[in-house]
């Protein structure tokens, strides 16, 4: 049940980040990686909030495993991050290389404790 | 005089998807359809790597998260590796990179529960073990990328130099 519950979430989460990177590029032509960007963000909020939730008991076990492991886990990416870092920099692009890692832990990090504090403004 | 050494071909900044590249643009024609299962079912195989991983070696409250550092690594160590491969070395099915790259690592890997694990040890008054971890990790990760692709790279153009 839990393996299947991660499976589901991922099966969900994995293809939403590559068609929101789709989505994001065919609109917006730049050398910063808008797309991984904004999945990334989005899904620490979304962690965030489940975490949050969890803590004040209103998330199971059952819906962090599907939502958190499975959906955020898989929505959002490391391998994808650091292999544009690396190609930013490699470019001679080293300020969006730079940019690229900055920007993703702060709003990474914003977003995850907005989304922690949410659940608390709610749950709480 | 030598031959010329065959110069690497460019490989996109994008792993996931990059629609720079004009096959990746296209691979929705004639279908999107296999694209995306392909994406799903990696991702499903690489959420369950990551998941596993953390029944094995599970990480206590307030303890420093080594098993998702690792996975993270570990998964930009063999993207590093893969594109290279994809990229220089063989005419790759058009499934493989959203299904092995995309999906598997991409699914394998995780920013979302590196960014509350961080959130989660400043909560819970670890803020030393927090910068640690989010320093740690982000090095780890770039210096595996690196070195995964530049020695292929580098294995790959030793290959091709003629004798």
């Amino acid at each position: 049940m839990n393996w299947l519950l991660v499976v589901l979430g991922a099966m969900v989460g994995a293809p939403l980040r590559y068609l929101t990177d789709r989505a994001v590029q065919a609109r917006h032509d730049t050398v910063f990686p808008w797309g991984t960007f904004a999945v990334n963000v989005a899904g620490c909020a979304v962690l965030g909030l489940l975490a949050g939730a969890a803590t004040e008991g209103a998330a199971s076990s059952h819906v962090q495993l599907l939502l958190g492991t499975g959906l955020c886990g898989a929505l959002t990416t490391y391998s994808t991050f650091s292999y544009e870092t690396l190609r930013l920099a490699e470019d001679g692009a080293r300020f969006y290389a730079a940019a690229n890692i900055v920007g993703s832990l702060a709003a990474g990090l914003g977003s995850a404790f907005f989304g922690a504090t949410l659940a608390q403004a709610i749950w709480g | 005089m030598s031959e010329p050494r065959p110069p690497l071909a460019e490989e996109p900044v994008d792993s996931d998807v990059d629609l720079h590249v004009p096959e990746q643009r296209a691979e929705f024609r004639p279908h999107a359809a296999p694209v995306i299962a392909a994406v799903a079912v990696g991702g499903a195989i690489g959420a369950c790597g990551r998941y596993g991983a953390g029944l094995l070696w599970p990480t206590a409250a307030g303890a420093f998260p080594w098993t998702t550092l690792l996975v993270n690594a570990v998964g930009c160590a063999v993207i590093g590796v893969f594109m290279v491969l994809i990229t220089d070395v063989f005419t790759a099915h058009r499934l493989l990179r959203p299904f092995f790259g995309t999906g598997v690592l991409g699914g394998f890997t995780t920013f979302s529960t590196y960014a509350n694990d961080i959130r989660a040890l400043i909560d819970g008054g670890h803020p030393r073990t927090a910068l640690a971890y989010l320093a740690l990790t982000l090095v780890a990760a770039l210096a595996a990328v690196w070195a995964g692709a530049t020695a292929t790279r580098l294995l790959v153009t030793a290959a091709r130099r003629p004798r």
